[in-house]
């Protein structure tokens, strides 16, 4: 007798059921959309969607539909040609959309409605599938820790200022390393170096300091450790993810991706996006401000600035009008900014600036400290680029990097007098137009921690996208269809069951890849015909063994019963093995390979399911039980 | 319908001198074409030149292809770049400076449409690729490592796992021979396609292996020899039969999937030719010239004579 605890059917059943929720969105994709919102972000009315219905139009554009949904309009097309026409007229300023809506490129879900509301969403598509965007960035790690540095120096200078220590000067310092990972404190002849070193303990504990002789003196030199050094790298990644992370988001792009590649690297994907040098602009800038005195001392002739204070050009909304000396202290850094805003005021472009309560502090003690002294902001761009060598190519360091360096523009874009005392609210003006949107955009995503460059770039038209899926979809249902006709001929009635395994095993794999929004690229789709044709193999294994039980002249059911238990090691075996390439391949692929490496990992265990406990339900269903059966149509 | 009516007793220990050879002849000739050809590396792993491009009207995407390859450049990809005026086109690293190719894109263009503008010219330097190679050949190496340590695991005799990673070693060896010889483009997706490659080879190997154990545990007494050769008949309908279903929807992927997935379906159908092969003739063959016998499996067990004394 063939029986199946009942359990088991549950089982089944319930994630075929589930997966098949799961799987549905796939089916109906999505399509190119547009969607137009008023700039005042008040909700759009249905006279309003007219108006822009006839703009379209009477531009010659197509549309499939168009409707308000959560207060804007969300106009769908046919194509991307279509989208991107529809995209320009929208910001044609001669035909009257632009002034008062804004828009952006999205993908509509074609679901119904009622699989929306449940939340449940397609896999997001690759770059190779959807167009987009690529990009490798290169982090300067080791100009994170340079700024590091420089902060440790403006903390050391200011504390060792408030407790009346004297020092001549602070240097960066290179000890046992190949960057500079420490600073060193020149003293005067007669200071007491321990009172030095309590001091600048107060404000970094964890620095560990020392006393030096050198040539110019005394000194006191702080050094990071190694663990320091890796932490500090490590942190100017993660904080970079996160700056970019934010810096994407403004920019309305759907399924984006960030994240951190190999040790100091970050992968930025857009789908769709395809202003590539607008993007990269945005996202590569490295811009902030700080805010310092202003020297009073005239500047030298010579352009070399004494101890304590450094030399600037000095620019009027754009304009360079001649040097300006400032002091070397900082009062604020754009590290201590939380909020920035653009606007036009009175003066011009500004930006209104909202400070941390330190830098809050910090600002109202000065200011109350110097009424009446003028105050500049200094804008600073960073940006770092690779180094051509005389042939052209990119040099390369030992290691077959390509040597990058750090262009900073520093310039004072703003100098006013201190009138009144103001903490962590204020405005800043001097900028272009431009300048003052940049840069408010900039800061209220975050600055980027260390410089980053582009390593890799990509960008893969949507219609080539289109053109891989069409391809990979065909490959899928030709290969698949093949599949099933020859189990059919090859084990009749037990391929049937077979071929019903297999599709269900695609609905559970296409299930969980949408639960775990991987995203499918071209080798993805690879990677599950790949599974299909593989996961043909635990059935064949059950099968055969149980062509060779009943050749041996055991009763049918038990031929059943002992094909799938003998078959149970070979199977598990055997697919342990692909399992661990598939892991392998997991841990150093990067991108695409990494979705195949998922899919072909997830398919295994997805296969592993369906064929041992669904196929053994259904081979139970149609033989089990105690009916007598007296031939097995296994071919 | 079934490919073995009888059961089959082909005798595949006794003439594994004959399948040695074989290995050895593909294995050289992989090695030498190797050597000789080289991989025709596609642009994963070299780098690349990138080309933006603006007209003042639309343009197609052929007539820039056309002017391009004019210019003496080399299977360009042309492509629009967020609007029917702004062109992408790209090309493999040509060693050439950006200051030498830009005049060459400039007149290109230029012959199409004289206020045509390059908007933006990047060359992607080789150091990702070095890179990605490196990560390649760890994955391999890892792969093959750890796989190596499980059927040691799982089958308690070296001479097994020694078998196995003969013939999984076997697999991509003949595929990167293959693509050497017939400088098919060597890209991302085929490092991807030979590691699922090792992943199957090795499947089918453990399932022999998997038989071996078993007809050893039914009868010890019976010759190696004659055991492995049972073991591989028995499974023979089984391995062919998984690699006529594999093979079928990897062909429909080689014939529909498109040129980007063209080199990971050859590496695939290549490999799983190889992976069958070895994994009938060599793996089980090379055990035994090892000499592995049924103890290798089940090692007997001494009982301590003083654990036996009151």
């Amino acid at each position: 007798m063939l029986e199946y605890a009942r359990w088991k059917y549950w089982l089944v059943a319930i994630v075929l059921l589930v997966s098949l929720i799961f799987a549905l969105p796939n089916v109906f994709g999505d399509e190119r959309a547009l969607q137009i919102a008023r700039k005042d972000r008040a909700a759009m009315d249905a006279a309003q969607l007219g108006h822009i219905e006839d703009v379209l139009k009477k531009h010659g554009v197509t549309f499939k539909s168009a409707a308000l949904e959560k207060g804007s309009a969300i106009v769908r097309f046919e194509n991307d040609t279509e989208q991107l026409k529809a995209r320009d007229v929208a910001k044609d300023e001669t035909a009257g959309l632009s002034k008062d809506y804004v828009n952006a490129m999205m993908y509509a879900s074609r679901s119904p409605s009622w699989l929306q509301a449940l939340g449940l969403r397609a896999m997001p598509l690759g770059l190779d599938l959807r167009g987009g965007l690529y990009l490798l960035y290169q982090v300067d790690v080791d100009g994170a820790v340079a700024k590091l540095l420089d902060s440790y120096d403006q903390d050391v200078r200011r504390v060792l200022r408030t407790d009346n220590l004297t020092f001549t000067d602070i240097n960066t310092l290179t000890d046992n390393s190949d960057i500079p990972n420490g600073i060193r404190v020149l003293l005067p002849p007669n200071t007491d170096q321990a009172l030095v070193r309590a001091s600048i303990k107060k404000v970094q504990s964890d620095l560990a300091c020392r006393d030096a002789n050198v040539a110019q003196g005394k000194a006191v030199d702080c050094v990071l450790t190694p663990q320091q050094v890796r932490e500090r790298r490590d942190f100017a990644i993660t904080s970079n993810i996160t700056t970019l992370r934010n810096r994407v988001n403004a920019l309305g792009v759907s399924e984006p991706i960030v994240q951190r590649q190999g040790l100091d690297r970050i992968l930025v994907q857009l789908p769709g996006v395809q202003n590539s040098a607008e993007v990269k602009d945005l996202l590569g800038k490295v811009a902030t401000l700080e805010y310092r005195m202003v020297d009073p001392r005239p500047v030298p002739t010579n352009n070399r600035a004494p101890i304590g204070a450094k030399i600037y050009d000095r620019y009027d909304r754009g304009q360079y009008v001649g040097k300006i000396m400032l002091k070397r202290d900082v009062i604020v850094t754009g590290d201590q900014l939380t909020d920035a805003r653009s606007s036009s005021g009175q003066q011009g472009p500004e930006v209104s600036v909202t400070l941390n309560s330190a830098g809050g502090d910090e600002m109202l003690r000065n200011t109350r400290a110097n009424l009446g002294k003028p105050m500049a902001v200094v804008f600073i761009e960073q940006r770092s680029e690779t180094v051509n060598g005389p042939d052209g190519k990119p040099m390369l360091d030992e290691q077959g990097k390509a040597i990058t360096r750090i262009i900073k523009d520093e310039k004072v874009v703003s100098v006013a007098t201190i009138n009144g005392v103001f903490s962590n609210r204020f405005q800043t003006t001097g900028l272009t137009m431009n300048e003052a949107k940049d840069l408010s955009q900039l800061l209220r995503g975050g600055a980027l921690t260390a410089p980053i460059s582009i390593a890799n770039e990509k960008t893969i038209t949507a219609t080539l996208g289109e053109e891989n899926i069409d391809k990979g979809v065909m490959a899928l249902v030709i290969g698949m269809s093949a599949l099933f006709l020859f189990m059919i001929l090859y084990y009749q009635m037990f391929g049937i069951v077979a071929d019903l395994v297999l599709l269900a095993n695609v609905i559970v794999l296409t299930a969980l890849l949408s639960m775990l929004s991987v995203a499918l690229s071209l080798p993805g789709i690879a990677g599950i015909i790949l599974t299909v044709g593989m996961a043909v193999d635990a059935n064949v294994l059950i099968y055969e063994r149980i062509r060779e039980e009943l050749r041996n002249g055991v009763s049918p059911q038990a031929a059943i019963r002992a094909g799938f238990d003998k078959a149970f090691s070979a199977i598990a075996d055997s697919n342990v093995t692909t399992f661990i390439a598939g892991v392998v391949l997991f841990v150093f692929g990067t991108g695409a390979i990494k979705g195949f490496a998922i899919v072909l990992s997830l398919g295994i265990l997805t296969s592993m399911f369906t064929s041992l406990m669904g196929s053994r339900a259904l081979l139970t269903l149609l033989y089990g039980g105690r009916r007598k059966v007296a031939k097995l149509a296994i071919g | 319908m079934e490919f073995f009516h009888k059961k089959t007793s082909f005798p595949f220990m006794a003439t594994r001198k004959v399948w040695y050879t074989l290995s050895a002849i593909l294995m050289i000739g992989s090695f030498v074409s190797f050597y000789v050809y080289g991989l025709n590396f596609a642009i994963d792993f070299t780098g690349g030149i990138s080309v933006e491009s603006n007209f003042p009207r639309q343009v197609e995407i052929e007539t820039v292809r056309k002017a391009v390859v004019a210019a003496g450049f080399h299977e360009p990809q042309v492509s629009y770049l967020g609007s029917t005026r702004d062109v992408n086109i790209g090309l493999q690293y040509t060693g050439q400076s950006a200051d030498q190719v830009r005049p060459l894109f400039q007149q290109a263009l230029t012959s199409i449409d004289p206020a045509a503008k390059i908007t933006a010219l990047e060359i992607v330097g080789p150091q990702v690729g070095d890179e990605l190679r490196n990560a390649a050949i760890q994955s391999m190496a890892a792969t093959l490592f750890l796989i190596g340590i499980y059927i040691w695991f799982r089958f308690h005799t070296w001479r097994l796992s020694l078998g196995a990673i003969f013939a999984v070693l076997h697999d991509p060896i003949l595929v990167l021979g293959v693509f050497s010889f017939t400088q098919t483009k060597f890209d991302l997706a085929v490092v991807a396609a030979i590691l699922a490659v090792i992943g199957y080879s090795l499947n089918d190997t453990v399932i022999v292996f998997d038989r071996i154990r078993e007809n050893f545990e039914k009868n010890r007494r019976l010759a190696s020899d004659l055991t492995l050769d049972n073991a591989i008949n028995q499974t023979l309908s089984r391995t062919i039969m998984t690699k006529v279903t594999t093979s079928i929807v990897i062909v429909a992927l080689l014939l529909l999937g498109g040129e980007a997935l063209r080199g990971f379906s050859e590496a695939l159908l290549i490999g799983i030719a190889a992976g069958t092969y070895s994994s009938i003739w060599i793996s089980s063959a090379v055990a035994l010239s090892f000499g592995l016998k049924a103890e290798h499996l089940f090692p007997t067990v001494h009982k301590d004579p003083i654990d036996q004394l009151p």
